[in-house]
């Protein structure tokens, strides 16, 4: 990965090398506040700002870190990076904080921003790896978004809160499917949006 | 004794961590290829989530929540410290699992060889700053965090433990090309929530 291309850098992770549905990062974080568009939104704005910050910073001091401390340091940084969000978050979007609960604090935790810290900013320069950082921040998103908007939608017939299908509570038509608001509608989405993508582009496929 | 047992049993089953909180996703999906190994990684979170979330248990409500300082003298009773929670306890978290390796390496070698590089790796499982971050969040105190920890642990160890079991026999199955490897454990491990979803009730 030396030599590789800030576009291929940027664009790879939205489709071809997707940190959700190829690599397996960060999805807890995916799957829990994805109910509604509103808080997915503000969940991947977090993790854009915290992923792009963690990976110029590890990859500005990535020849003073001795390997072998080197997941502590990763660690430390990403931490105080969250806290700051946290903070940033609760003072300006109380509501969305709320809602999401200890989520933002699992940020620190998300693989995604670990895994890209120690395989790609790890080994090189500090823009190249901002563009892999937003790259991938924004594949993640991609995905966050999609599950969000799709359960939003379908679970309470509203989206950003607007209502767009009328339900039959208020009078409407639409009967709301009560299962998308619940845990297990986010992996059947998600599972679906795989087998999608790897139809689209077959060499994704694994096999066992 | 009742409150305890209804601590256990609601973070065991009704809100079992893998499933209902999604946490821990990232290794459960990964890990869960056999259940040799599954069960292994299961005992290590158990271990680690019946230290850390008492031992956080302890730091918060001595050193970080609004006014536990007020111990060490009357001027620092307001002082809320709440905001260096998320550094302090992935501190704990990896300073814990750091001792834990180096105790079973020398007092348990079977078990510490079992264990190998998943170890190390808890040390970013979601589930464990999770149940930490559920424990301030809800005020146990610390009996309460103990029974907390260990329930959650036993839930999550349970949850992947399942899942691997069904992974096994789903090798011998036909799944269409596109769906083969994550996206058909995505929707196992969904239709697995979907049942202990069923716990609800109790």
């Amino acid at each position: 990965m030396a030599d590789a291309k800030p576009k291929e850098v940027l664009l790879n992770p939205l489709m071809n090398n997707n940190p959700i549905a190829l690599q397996v990062l960060g999805i807890c974080s995916a799957l829990a506040v994805t109910t509604k568009l509103e808080t997915s939104v503000a969940m991947c704005i977090a993790v854009i700002l915290v992923l792009i910050c963690s990976n110029a910073a590890v990859s500005l001091i990535r020849q003073q870190i001795p390997s072998s401390i080197r997941i502590i340091v990763q660690m430390t940084i990403i931490a105080s990076l969250v806290i700051v969000v946290d903070q940033c978050l609760q003072a300006f979007a109380f509501d969305a904080s709320k809602q999401m609960s200890v989520f933002v604090g699992l940020i620190i935790t998300n693989c995604i921003v670990m895994g890209r810290a120690e395989a790609f900013a790890m080994k090189n320069g500090p823009a190249l790896s901002m563009l892999d950082g937003l790259g991938n921040a924004l594949g993640y998103s991609l995905i966050l978004l999609l599950v969000g908007f799709l359960r939003e939608l379908f679970g309470s017939g509203k989206l950003w809160g607007v209502t767009v299908l009328p339900t039959t509570g208020d009078g409407g038509w639409y009967v709301p499917n009560g299962m998308m608001l619940l845990p297990p509608s986010a992996f059947f989405i998600i599972g679906l949006a795989i087998w999608a993508l790897r139809t689209w582009k077959p060499e994704q496929v694994e096999d066992f | 004794m009742d409150h305890y047992l209804n601590i256990f049993l609601r973070s065991m089953f009704v809100e079992n961590l893998a499933l209902a909180f999604f946490l821990g996703m990232c290794t459960f999906l990964a890990v869960s290829k056999n259940v040799r190994t599954a069960v292994g990684l299961g005992i290590a979170v158990v271990l680690i989530m019946a230290i850390t979330i008492p031992a956080n248990n302890l730091l918060y409500q001595h050193l970080l929540k609004k006014g536990a300082l007020s111990w060490a003298s009357s001027d620092l009773a307001e002082v809320d410290l709440t905001f260096l929670g998320l550094i302090s306890y992935i501190g704990v978290i990896a300073a814990m699992v750091q001792i834990l390796e180096m105790a079973l390496d020398r007092f348990f070698p079977p078990l510490y060889n079992a264990l190998g590089i998943f170890l190390p790796l808890i040390t970013v499982n979601c589930a464990i700053l999770g149940g930490s971050l559920f424990m301030v969040e809800r005020d146990y105190n610390f009996a309460e965090s103990c029974v907390f920890g260990v329930g959650s642990g036993v839930g999550w160890a349970l949850a992947i433990a399942a899942l691997a079991g069904i992974r096994e026999k789903l090798k011998y199955s036909d799944v269409p090309a596109g769906l083969r490897g994550l996206g058909i454990t995505f929707i196992t491990v969904g239709l697995m929530a979907l049942a202990f979803m069923s716990f609800g009730g109790i």
